[in-house]
């Protein structure tokens, strides 16, 4: 341990505050930003640091649109999180479902060319979805999966990581624990369910966090395959509140930003015990 | 309750030129009630042999039967027995209660006869306090009772124990001992124990197989086993510290070995001499280590003592003999008794 000085605390300390400051203060413009008008935003240089008096008026166009002060018509971003919501929400469920069901598959089930698909999925670890997105694109829009929750979410379910994952996981669980259940008459799901998801708990909470992140922030595939405004995910309105109108409305914008970034924050916090745990320690 | 027999049973590992063949056709037959104790070396076998008597290895030949069913092609749990692991296997995530309860919950025992048995086993086991906590907030020796009482509320008509005390100290091992003695007398269910701990074998067993290599070696109660044993493996084997084998003992025809059993050798005046190399005082009783020269080579021999008796020289020439009726023969190729 590192002796207590008063210097190396002050010292720590500022490394700290500087650091803090670093981090906080964009998050901190972004919110005083938001509360001010349009007007005041761009004719004020440098802008105010003083939070405005906007709050409630900026977040309800931010919300659900409307005309603005600079004449500008937007749409509003409610329908962007929900679908962003959605999203988020699909990905992290489908993909530890599948994940566990595989994971199990290939820990305890003997079956022909069991390594060989033990393989093929850890081979598509080496493909992100970046990589694979223009064939991805040619399955999905055949299918007629573009501008559906379906192709915003399932070819980013579909990736080995979790598999792999909970396969080192339940590579840890004893034997006899398996023997136990079987001397109690617990058939294959039953053990699953009764043993191994239980004990899995802590990865899953960790996994669906990562996983909730991941989909909330995917803006390359969206922009790709939706062209519906009602099934843009809200990281690509934020973009377009930038680009589109003549005037750009700096305080819609910010309000939207600091409303994207509510809810995995909210996970974050909400699920900070079970994560910090899923990636710290596991009970067995 | 229900008998064991064993006919003929084989195990392999792996198939066609991998195939390793580690029980080797071992038949016995264990009666209503009884509690047979499996002892060996580690490695020999006891596990496999037990594990497929439990069902969680296939039988690879030969027949195993429980009362008057054959189980070879039956799940673990349509076998009605309950086995007892090494390393206890308690479902971590679930409570006391819960570990005992899982078997009769998914066998869909109504829920007041669930607790009642689990109660039942509690008491007996004093794990009473103990059915709301998790088992790693257990120690040892209670995670080893809850084992138990997880085998106990099945009601079985066989229990099986996989070295359940080896992961405990010694003073709660002896304790444990116990328990389980006074648990069979109580509830007479057939056991069948595995231990590579010859005195918990002798302690434990009301007969016992002597297992080496995949072989039976001797079955029979632990006086029979220590008094006659079957063969040299046997006869050191069982016995701390194990019997003297003398290749070419004085007097003895060539190709048989000669067996004593350290305590049955006494010191005397005259008789077969031997130069004191090494003494261990073992409190009670002191261990004198007699080299006996013969030839080119020596073997050396251990004799017991009582601590009354006077404690030889190191180096001084001793004269021991044999009880005559305590001296066993051994084919020296064969290593069987003769
Ligand atoms: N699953 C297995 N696959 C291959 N060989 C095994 C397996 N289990 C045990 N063996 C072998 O079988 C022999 C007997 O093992 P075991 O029954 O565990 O011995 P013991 O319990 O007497 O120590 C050992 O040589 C061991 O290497
Ligand atoms: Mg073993």
């Amino acid at each position: 341990m590192v002796e207590r000085r008063p210097v190396l605390t002050f010292v720590s300390h500022l490394i700290l505050v500087l650091g803090i400051i670093i981090i906080a203060f964009p998050l901190y413009l972004t919110f005083v930003a938001s509360t001010q008008t349009a007007e005041q935003i761009t004719q004020s240089i440098p802008m105010s640091l003083v939070p405005g008096t906007n709050l409630i008026e900026t977040y309800r166009t931010a919300l659900f649109g409307g005309e603005t002060s600079a004449g500008s018509n937007l749409s509003g971003a409610a329908r962007m999180m929900w679908v962003s919501l959605v999203t988020a929400l699909i990905i992290p469920i489908g993909k530890t479902t599948i994940s566990l069901l595989s994971a199990f598959a290939i820990v305890y089930f003997r079956f022909p060319f069991r390594n060989t698909v033990f393989w093929l999925i850890f081979i598509t670890l080496m493909l992100p979805v970046e990589v694979r997105i223009g064939p991805t694109y040619e399955v999905v829009a055949s299918l007629g999966m573009l501008n559906t929750y379906a192709g915003l979410t399932i070819p980013l379910i579909a990736s080995a990581t979790a598999t792999f994952l909970f396969r080192q996981f339940f590579l840890t669980v004893p034997d006899e624990l398996v023997e136990a259940a079987r001397i109690d008459g617990a058939g294959p799901m039953r053990f699953f369910r009764d043993v191994l998801i239980p004990l899995s708990a802590t990865s899953i909470a960790a996994l669906f966090v990562i996983q909730f992140i991941y989909g909330w922030n995917q803006y390359l595939w969206p922009l790709l395959m939706t062209t519906h405004e009602d099934m843009y995910p809200v990281v690509m309105g934020i973009k377009r509140l930038l680009g589109g109108e003549a005037y750009t409305e700096w305080n819609v914008v910010m309000a939207t930003a600091i409303l994207a970034m509510l809810p995995p924050a909210l996970v974050v916090i909400l699920m900070q015990k079970w994560f910090v745990k899923g990636l710290v320690d596991t009970e067995k | 309750m229900a008998s064991i027999t064993l006919s003929k049973v084989f195990k392999s590992y792996g198939s066609g030129k991998t195939a390793n063949q580690v029980i080797h056709g071992v038949s016995a037959e264990i009666h209503d009630g009884e509690f047979v104790v499996v002892v060996g070396p580690s490695g020999c076998g006891k596990s496999t042999l037990l594990r497929m008597v439990a069902g969680l290895e296939e039988i690879s030949g030969g027949e195993i039967s429980i009362g008057s069913r054959v189980v070879n092609d039956l799940e673990p749990s349509e076998r009605d027995i309950a086995m007892v692991f090494q390393n206890y296997a308690l479902y971590p995530h679930m409570s006391v209660f819960d570990n005992m309860a899982y078997g009769l919950k998914i066998a869909r025992v109504p829920k007041d006869e669930i607790k009642a048995r689990v109660d039942k086993a509690a008491k007996i086991l004093e794990l009473g306090q103990y059915l709301n906590r998790k088992p790693r907030e257990l120690s040892g020796g209670q995670r080893q009772r809850v084992a138990m009482g997880r085998a106990i509320v099945r009601q079985p008509q066989v229990f099986l124990f996989d070295e359940p005390l080896s992961n405990l100290d010694a003073k709660l091992r002896a304790h444990t001992r116990l328990e389980i003695q006074k648990l069979h007398r109580d509830l007479g269910i057939t056991s069948l124990f595995v231990t590579h701990d010859q005195v918990e074998a002798m302690t434990l067993a009301q007969r016992m197989i002597v297992m080496n290599a995949g072989i039976m070696e001797q079955f029979g109660t632990p006086e029979e086993v220590y008094a006659r044993p079957a063969s040299t493996f046997v006869a050191t084997f069982i016995g701390s510290p194990p019997m003297n084998l003398i290749k070419e003992a004085p007097g003895a025809k060539p190709g048989v070995t000669v067996g004593i059993r350290p305590e049955h050798l006494d010191i005397t005046d005259s008789g077969w001499a031997l130069t004191v190399d090494a003494l261990e005082t073992l409190g009670a009783e002191r261990l004198v280590y007699g080299r006996w020269q013969h030839g080119e080579g020596y073997e050396l021999v251990i004799i017991r003592c009582d601590e009354g008796r006077p404690v030889p020289q190191l180096g001084s020439t001793i004269h021991v003999t044999p009880r005559p009726d305590r001296l066993h023969y051994f084919d020296t190729t064969t290593g069987k008794r003769i």
